[in-house]
């Protein structure tokens, strides 16, 4: 990239989401953004117009943020209708200001779906995942100390598999890119990364038809296989897991008809 | 939850019933064309085609109860899905609203759906019931008589010298009118833009895609879509062009 494009100041125009709390109206509302570095980074820049509007006495802009470099998934904006903005793998966080046209007029909207409320602003509440999460997205056995988990032998190809869906941050951009508001390659990676593992396969049918279910409860839409999902994901985890997802749940649903159940399954022995 | 309630209830088991009728309805399709092509032979196989059809009775209607039940079910599954996923957006939606890869023949699906849905039954109405364009059905047209038996597999299922219906004829009167030709060549090509998605996205949802093969299924589905639509394309064509005429016999007798 030229050194002159980078010393370039860009000015833009925010059309932020406002909204002052939970169930309250909201309305976009614009702000000039001038003599921005263009190697500032997005949340950078908000930080900038935030100053500004405080200096003013107005209140400023809420949005979501905490590692700033891409690992948390925290961070949930939409920017010109694009979860995490316009480049592919990235979170809102590792998007620069260079991304822009100077005079260009951004839009800054937050995750909308139904199970993701809006807090303030640009703030949404996502712990739906971590509903589905306790749902099924752990194991139950004891995963020992490092020499114990190498006593367990993994095949590479399995082990870059699970690894490829552990990525997952969870930041909820699937949700937001999807027409459906599906949470499928959420589950997806998260049943994956424990199923494709040895030690998550003790629990991986009641894992899938529970973290499914909870999915459901909580009013994600329906997948379309569209795959606006992965395209969004700033981890660029494979719809392949969907399909696998699928695979799985209609396993489990199959087995489950005919799996024995015990005399009674609270308590232990004793 | 039993497995029913499975298939019923969750948003991944209804489009399984979604994938499953639909694997269904494309072989239904595919069979359908294949033996309406044979509409370019000599008039004895079509007739003697549609005559063998009538002749299975109660396997008939069971293939007609079959069909019936799996289109009722896609309908069924898409409308539940689609109210489900427009709630879960929320009260508010985007302001901008953009694409970041979905293929166009994903993004239509329910208004291509509309328009076969549209179709199929005006297609019914007109060939199957004869409640439209009566003038043309084939009850109301004079009786074909089969010049040589009609075999199927080799056996031959409908004789020679037999009385049956003039669907032949029927067929190219009925495409004569540009306007339900036309409209006829508008519907078949929205179903192949929709089998495009729908062929693709049943081995997504049956849990057997991913992108080892993806490729090879977009361009596999992506022909088959394509020769659908020619083969389709061709009667309805062929009728217009004036390729396809009314044979001589049934020519002279209708006024």
């Amino acid at each position: 990239m030229s050194s002159e494009k980078n010393s370039k100041s860009i000015s833009v125009t925010l059309r932020v989401w406002r909204q002052a709390g939970p169930n309250k109206p909201g309305q976009f509302v614009e702000y000039p953004a001038h003599n921005l570095s263009p190697n500032m980074s997005f949340l950078e820049m908000l930080d900038v117009v935030n100053d500004e509007l405080t200096v003013k006495g107005q209140e400023p802009i809420a949005f979501a943020h905490d590692c700033r470099e891409g690992i948390c998934g925290t961070c949930s904006l939409v920017i010109n209708g694009e979860p995490h903005g316009p480049h592919e793998g990235v979170a809102s966080c590792q998007t620069y200001i260079r991304s822009f046209a100077d005079g260009e007029v951004v839009t800054i909207e937050p995750f909308r779906a139904a199970p993701f409320p809006v807090i303030k602003d640009l703030v949404t509440d996502r712990s739906a995942f971590d509903k589905i999460q306790q749902a099924g997205g752990f194991i139950t056995a004891r995963a020992g100390s490092a020499p114990d988990a190498n006593a367990t032998s993994i095949s590479k190809v399995d082990a870059d598999l699970a690894m490829d869906a552990a990525q997952c941050i969870g930041c909820g951009a699937c949700v937001a890119a999807c027409k459906n508001a599906s949470a499928m390659l959420f589950v997806a990676a998260k049943v994956s990364h424990l199923g494709i593992l040895p030690q998550g396969q003790a629990e991986r049918d009641k894992r899938v038809l529970a973290m499914v279910n909870t999915m459901d409860d909580l009013g994600f839409g329906g997948c379309t296989n569209q795959y606006e999902c992965s395209a969004a994901c700033p981890k660029l985890i494979s719809h392949d897991f969907i399909s696998r997802l699928n695979g799985d749940y209609i396993a489990a649903s199959f087995r489950s008809m005919f799996k024995q159940a015990p005399a009674q399954t609270d308590g232990g022995a004793g | 939850m039993n497995p029913l309630g499975h298939l019923f209830c969750s948003t991944i088991g209804r489009k399984v019933i979604m994938a499953v009728t639909g694997i269904v309805l494309i072989g239904f399709v595919i069979g359908h064309l294949v033996g309406n092509l044979q509409v370019f032979e000599e008039p004895d196989r079509i007739n003697g085609y549609a005559q063998f059809l009538h002749t299975l009775g109660p396997v008939l209607w069971v293939m007609r109860i079959t069909l019936l039940v799996c289109a009722g079910l896609h309908i069924w599954a898409a409308t539940v899905l689609t109210i489900e996923d427009r709630k879960a957006r929320g009260a508010v939606d985007y302001r901008t609203k953009t694409w970041i890869q979905a293929t166009l023949s994903s993004r239509y699906m329910r208004w291509t759906g509309y328009v076969v849905l549209a179709f199929v039954i005006y297609h019914l109405a007109q060939f199957t019931l004869g409640s439209v364009q009566s003038a043309s059905y084939k009850e109301n047209l004079p009786e074909y008589t089969m010049n040589a038996d009609y075999h199927v597999m080799g056996i031959p299922v409908v004789h020679a010298g037999t009385h049956v219906h003039d669907v032949r004829s029927m067929v190219i009167l009925g495409f004569s009118q540009p306007i339900v030709a036309f409209f006829y060549i508008f519907a078949v090509g929205l179903l192949s833009l929709h089998l495009l998605h729908g062929a693709q996205s049943l081995f997504q949802t049956l849990g057997l895609r991913n992108s080892s093969w993806g490729k090879a299924l977009r361009a596999i589905v992506t022909l088959a879509c394509l020769a659908y639509f020619l083969g389709n394309l061709a009667i309805p064509g062929a009728v217009l062009t004036g390729h396809l005429k009314l044979n001589p016999a049934s020519a002279s007798s209708t006024p």
